[in-house]
């Protein structure tokens, strides 16, 4: 692991805000990574550096954390997660084809973004909505039954509330 | 009179439209001049008839299955409730799907707003709290151990041993843990309690806290749940705000607080001591027992670490006594379990009945057959870590040691649909694969057997040295099983063997069909 680089002025202003009510004992490390990801989209080197030396842990520690959890992110990802559940559940009622249908149509495999940075498109194990799979999440939005089709309409309509934004 | 329209506000009703349903209801009734008012209830756990909507008459409330946005018009007739439409089920009590079903812990679940603390109490919450301050700690626990309720999160750990561990400790700060890493596929009981009932749960803990002496608890719920989480922080809020959560539990009682820490996408923090390590910060890694969370859990201390369906039971088992709630079940499996009918299935969603019914029955009464209209083949039950159940498996009775006497286990509940296009071999693949991926790496056997597991049955696929492959596939079973840290590599070969069997020739039938 490199010296990460200490954070810059803007993202360390946006870390002290993060962390600013939250006390600085080591299981705070969890929420405060979430808020991280959720403002910044992922939590860098230098916030890494940022929380161990806030939460008076070493850096391979906060590595490690940060590691260890599949919904961190060391790097930026497409714009639009789109999260397929691939559980038994929705194995049962065609996630598989589903999965493929997705792949082909943002033209990338599971676990990786799309070229122009719009979509990121990974599989999660369980959004919990298992009588009405296949089920996908946007954002926190969980959809239901979702054929290849309604896949299709889904992004379609986001891709229409993007325009308007 | 303002009528009342209730439609679902949960992420499996919101995942077929309720929301546009909503929208379009009350445009519908300032349109028409009617006065409608709308609640946001939670689901009654008939996913199959998402979104329902119900409107109160004095008959009772009238339900309409699987309403879409552009026909809520014809849901009424001259400002009347249109009984004669072809999706009225009549009045959603009296409903067969919902007549036959025994509901205790999800009792309020759907009927209810679910943030009013108004309506949780005039639909019989908080008496089991109320009764529990007018207990010492001892006869709590007594009551939890005479109602014979077990660890519902799939361990069936008898729940008073536990409590009654805690309180005997002498430690001065102890902790309420509530588990609500609900990772398994096909169970979603926990997420409806708490996008449904969710001051259930609090005051399960509230009353645990009560058992052994705690005066904080946490709830660990994941991070795939976005909506659940909303849900549970606004009743953590407004239980403050009301008095039941905080210096005094209801102004008399000791004091109590919770606080809700949301999981980072790890299948393996639904195992105790991974959850534990998690909550303090660190990677989710196993813990190896002894010692029990119950004598030395967060942060070394003694602490009650329960299912969010457990805690909820706890309630009941306050508000009625421990005999009435024993009086349910078959045997050691004491009380009501939400099974959770999920997969190749019509008729999907949450049924509560006492534990002993067959699973072929609960099939045959609620599922309704499979979705795809096609044979069903095989039934998972019990999660990713759950047998794979064929046919003349399915008249076992739902119960823990009836299922543990069929090589199977039945885990949170959840019961898994396949039809017969299912590939048993990709199932076992998966299986070892989902180990794989969810691996915390503590142990060897789960680590590194997990990956194996997935190479042996791919040689299998590809019929390769069937029969060399096929004793590997035994013996690496047998490692993992025996020689894992924790339930996750443990029963990871429960699965895998269940295919090979009782679907060994998905595994071992070569290509083609030609004997070898």
């Amino acid at each position: 692991m490199s010296h990460p680089p200490m954070p810059d002025a803007d993202e360390l202003a946006c870390l002290d805000e993060l962390i600013a009510d939250l006390p600085p004992q080591a299981d705070q490390l969890l929420p405060f990574l979430h808020r991280v990801q959720e403002r910044l989209g992922h939590v860098s080197p230098a916030a890494m550096r940022f929380a161990a030396h806030a939460f008076n842990l070493s850096r391979a520690d906060v590595y490690g954390v940060v590691t260890f959890y599949g919904d961190f992110r060391e790097a930026p990802v497409g714009d639009t997660v789109v999260q397929l559940c691939m559980a038994e559940a929705c194995q049962a009622v065609g996630a598989r084809a589903l999965a493929a249908h997705a792949e082909q149509r943002l033209g990338v495999p599971l676990g990786s973004s799309t070229a122009d940075g719009t979509h990121h498109l990974e599989a999660v194990y369980c959004l919990g909505n298992c009588a009405l799979g296949p089920s996908i999440r946007v954002k926190d939005a969980v959809h239901g039954r979702v054929s290849p089709s309604r896949f299709d309409t889904l992004l379609e309509l986001r891709a229409i509330d993007r325009s308007r934004s | 009179m303002s009528t009342r329209v209730f439609i679902p506000n949960d992420t499996a009703a919101r995942s077929m439209g309720a929301d546009d349903v909503a929208h379009a209801i009350a445009v519908y009734g300032e349109r028409m001049g009617l006065d409608l008012t709308i609640v946001r209830n939670g689901s009654r756990g008939a996913a199959w008839l998402e979104p329902l909507v119900e409107v109160e008459t004095t008959a009772g409330r009238v339900g309409f299955g699987n309403v879409m946005p552009n026909e809520v018009d014809t849901l009424f007739v001259h400002g009347q409730v249109n009984l004669a439409h072809d999706r009225c089920l009549g009045t959603v009590e009296s409903h067969p799907w919902f007549a036959a079903q025994q509901r205790i812990t999800f009792r309020r679940a759907g009927v209810i707003d679910p943030l009013s603390l108004a309506d949780y109490e005039q639909h019989g919450g908080l008496a089991g709290v109320r009764r529990a301050l007018t207990l010492s700690a001892a006869e709590i626990v007594a009551d939890i151990t005479t109602s014979g309720l077990r660890g519902r999160g799939g361990a069936a750990f008898p729940a008073g041993i536990k409590w009654n561990t805690v309180r005997q400790a002498t430690d001065t700060t102890k902790y309420i843990v509530c588990n609500a890493d609900e990772g398994d596929s096909g169970t979603f009981a926990d997420r409806l309690l708490i996008e449904a009932d969710p001051y259930q749960l609090l005051e399960g803990m509230i009353i645990a806290g009560l058992a052994v002496g705690a005066e904080r608890g946490y709830v660990y719920l994941r991070s795939e749940y976005p909506w659940a989480i909303t849900v549970l922080r606004e009743a953590v809020a407004r239980a403050y705000a009301a008095g039941l959560l905080g210096t005094h539990v209801l102004g008399i009682g000791p004091r109590f607080d919770v606080e809700v820490r949301v999981g980072a996408g790890a299948y393996i923090c639904g195992e105790e001591t991974a959850l534990l390590e998690s909550l303090e910060g660190k990677r989710g890694v196993v813990r190896a027992k002894p010692p029990l969370p119950a004598m030395r859990g967060l942060f070394g201390r003694p602490t009650v670490i329960n299912n969010v369906l457990t805690l909820a039971a706890a309630t009941d088992v306050l508000a009625a006594g421990g005999a009435r709630y024993a009086a349910l079940g078959l045997d050691r499996s004491t009380g009501t379990m939400p099974f959770q009918l999920a997969g190749n299935i019509r008729c999907g969603g949450l049924v509560e009945l006492p534990f002993g019914r067959s699973l072929r029955s609960v099939l045959d009464e609620f599922g309704g057959g499979s979705l795809s209209g096609r044979p069903l083949r095989a039934i998972q039950v019990g999660g990713p870590l759950g047998a794979y159940l064929p046919e003349h498996l399915w008249e076992t009775p739902l119960a823990y040691e009836s299922f543990s006497a069929v090589g199977a286990m039945l885990g949170h509940g959840g019961i898994v649909c396949f039809d017969d296009t299912v590939d048993m071999a990709e199932q076992a693949e998966f299986a070892m694969a989902f180990c794989a991926h969810e691996s915390c790496g503590k142990c060897t056997p789960c680590r590194i057997g997990s990956t194996r597991g997935v190479e042996v049955i791919q040689r299998l696929r590809r019929r390769e040295e069937s029969r060399r492959q096929w004793q590997l596939l035994e013996e690496l079973c047998e490692t993992m099983e025996f020689g894992s840290l924790c339930a996750l590599g443990g029963l990871t070969p429960l699965p895998v063997r269940s295919v090979m069997t009782h679907f060994a020739g998905d595994l071992l039938t070569p290509v083609g069909g030609t004997g070898q």
